[in-house]
């Protein structure tokens, strides 16, 4: 553990219908830790991440962040509290072009000439320098992606959190995003949660694999990978075959 | 002060606008000043549509209650007060207080868009409804009446602040309303360049991602809805005292469907565009009129069928997309 928490949940729980998604999830990370969130598809860490970013209203449970309760907090109200949120699916400004759209986000919690200098370092370490002026919507899907990213950073946030932000990508698309999420990371906290198992391998160091619901281990990467139970309810044969 | 294109080009227009308001007045007949006028006064309600919907991406389709909240809001007042000014402010400020209620449930409520329209198509039928039924001597709101569905006759003009007597004739009724539809547009243009409408924008293009980024997109969509129900308000004062009249018919579905119309047809997403396709179909609504050539409900439903197949973008955009691609290929 790396000092006091920086996001905690106590007995998160969501059901749908009678079904409980997330069951009771008691859940920490530290200030500046990066942890992957793991599971097979259903085991709720979609669930799990959605109702720590505003997305969804849990059935029961707390979300704390540096020890105040968050939970149900509206997503404008979480962005408030510096934290960098990235869906799923990209949600960028298709209508408005690369500059504006990490303007818009720097500029929310700096004055215009901070974010002017924000905006140029991001378009800069994030690469996306030539396509400044290039409308978001026609841009291809990595792109995307790391313009979302560099709103994310633009707002410079405390803690991220990413989901799947590598879906859909080719793999060297994978391997720039790994090292666009280096530089992000800092000393920042980030949560990531991911299915691409080469990707955690990257940028790895503690994992939670999630399980129907709950949290089934929580261990370093390597422990992780090797450890039976996940190999079989996550990885299967396909760790056998990276590993 | 730098100065680019688009600059020089709200320059020229400022001055063809004030130029026209001096010399139009001169040369043209008084009938066409009147039409002029109005014109000018419904092109202002269409900004404020354009305004909400085009940039807010609210679809208001009721856009028309706040412009007869505004007229019936003058008219009550002038026949209890006898002075133009307060019942301006009033006209202005009776529409936005009622937007402020009326979008605060529904932006707070989150009511999606298209539940959204369908909200403010039924409030101006409930307005067109409840004036409707409001004839007789019992409806009374001071010394004016009501009148139901004969509307409000003889409402007295604008007259200068603090002087009753002295009140605008027609020439300078258009000159106000051209005045006052300049102001509008340059204020809208003012405001979508501020942060304001930067994040305003934003919204619109993904209201998950602004508010992940920190904006509380509630917050600024009722700041729009209501700033677009002042200034129709604001078209519905001068439209009241252009005509003398205001009559339940402004809350109707045929005219709250014309301002969108309007604005599909100028091109969703542009003011210009809002004003270019105001004044287009309502000259061709009196021309048709005065020709008697052919209906003009049937020709306008097909002049709407063939924009919606052929220029689905409108004419503004369209022309922009023309230009722009002419200017490639002549490099």
């Amino acid at each position: 553990m790396i000092g006091a928490p920086i996001i905690e949940t106590r007995g998160l729980s969501k059901r749908f219908g009678g079904v409980p998604a997330v069951d009771g999830v008691d859940f920490s990370l530290g200030e500046g830790e990066l942890r992957c969130l793991i599971g097979p598809n259903g085991a709720g860490k979609s669930t799990f991440f959605k109702m720590i970013t505003g997305q969804l209203r849990p059935t029961a449970g707390q979300v704390l962040f540096r020890g105040a309760d968050v939970t149900g907090y509206e997503r404008h109200r979480l962005a408030g509290l510096r934290i960098g949120i990235k869906t799923q699916v990209p949600n960028v400004f298709d209508g408005l072009d690369v500059r504006e759209s990490l303007r818009l986000a720097a500029r929310r919690f700096h004055r215009p000439a901070a974010a002017a200098r924000t905006v140029d370092d991001i378009l800069q370490t994030a690469g996306l320098a030539a396509i400044a002026g290039r409308k978001v919507g026609e841009l291809g899907h990595g792109q995307r992606q790391w313009i979302e990213l560099g709103m994310l950073l633009a707002s410079d946030p405390q803690l991220l959190l990413l989901d799947e932000p590598t879906a859909g990508m080719t793999t060297d698309e994978v391997a720039r995003t790994a090292a666009l999420i280096g530089t992000m990371r800092q000393r920042r906290a980030m949560i990531v949660v991911e299915h691409d198992m080469q990707f955690v391998r990257m940028i790895a160091e503690v994992v939670t694999v999630f399980h129907q619901g709950r949290v089934l281990m929580e261990a370093p990467v390597g422990e992780v990978l090797r450890d039976p139970r996940v190999r079989e309810v996550y990885l299967g044969r396909q760790a056998d075959r990276h590993a | 002060m730098k100065l680019g294109v688009s600059d020089a080009g709200r320059l020229a227009l400022a001055a063809a606008g004030v130029a026209a308001m001096i010399v139009l007045p001169r040369v043209v007949e008084l009938f066409t000043l009147v039409e002029l006028a109005v014109f000018c006064i419904l092109a202002i309600l269409a900004l404020s549509l354009a305004f909400v919907w085009g940039f807010g991406g609210i679809l208001s389709f009721g856009q028309s209650a706040f412009f007869g909240l505004g007229g019936y809001a003058y008219a009550l007042a002038i026949a209890n007060i006898g002075e133009s000014t307060v019942p301006i402010l009033l006209g202005i400020l009776v529409p936005m207080l009622f937007a402020v209620l009326l979008g605060y449930f529904m932006f707070y409520g989150r009511i999606s868009d298209v539940y959204l329209a369908v909200i403010t198509l039924t409030v101006s039928l409930i307005f067109y409804h409840l004036i409707n039924s409001t004839s007789g001597p019992d409806y009374m709101i001071g010394k004016a009446r009501l009148g139901g569905h004969n509307g409000i006759p003889g409402i007295p003009p604008i007259n200068l602040p603090g002087d009753p007597a002295a009140q605008l004739d027609i020439a300078v009724v258009f000159q106000v309303s051209l005045a006052t539809l300049l102001l509008v547009y340059f204020g809208l243009r003012a405001l979508l360049a501020s942060q304001f409408g930067r994040v305003l924008v934003a919204i619109r293009e993904n209201e998950l991602r602004a508010e992940l980024l920190g904006y509380d997109a509630r917050r600024y969509k009722l700041f729009a809805f209501t700033i677009g129900a002042g200034i129709a308000g604001l078209a519905g004062v001068l439209f009241a005292t252009w005509g003398s009249f205001i009559g339940p018919s402004v809350f109707s579905i045929g005219f709250s469907a014309q301002i969108i119309i309007w604005i599909i047809i100028g091109g969703l997403g542009t003011l210009g565009g809002a004003v270019l396709g105001t004044v287009l179909i309502q000259y061709l609504t009196t021309w048709l009129g005065e020709s008697k050539i052919a209906d003009a409900n049937l020709v306008l439903g097909v002049v709407f069928i063939v924009f919606v197949l052929l220029v689905p973008n409108g004419l503004v955009p369209t022309a922009r997309k023309l230009m722009s691609a002419r200017r490639r290929v002549g490099r």
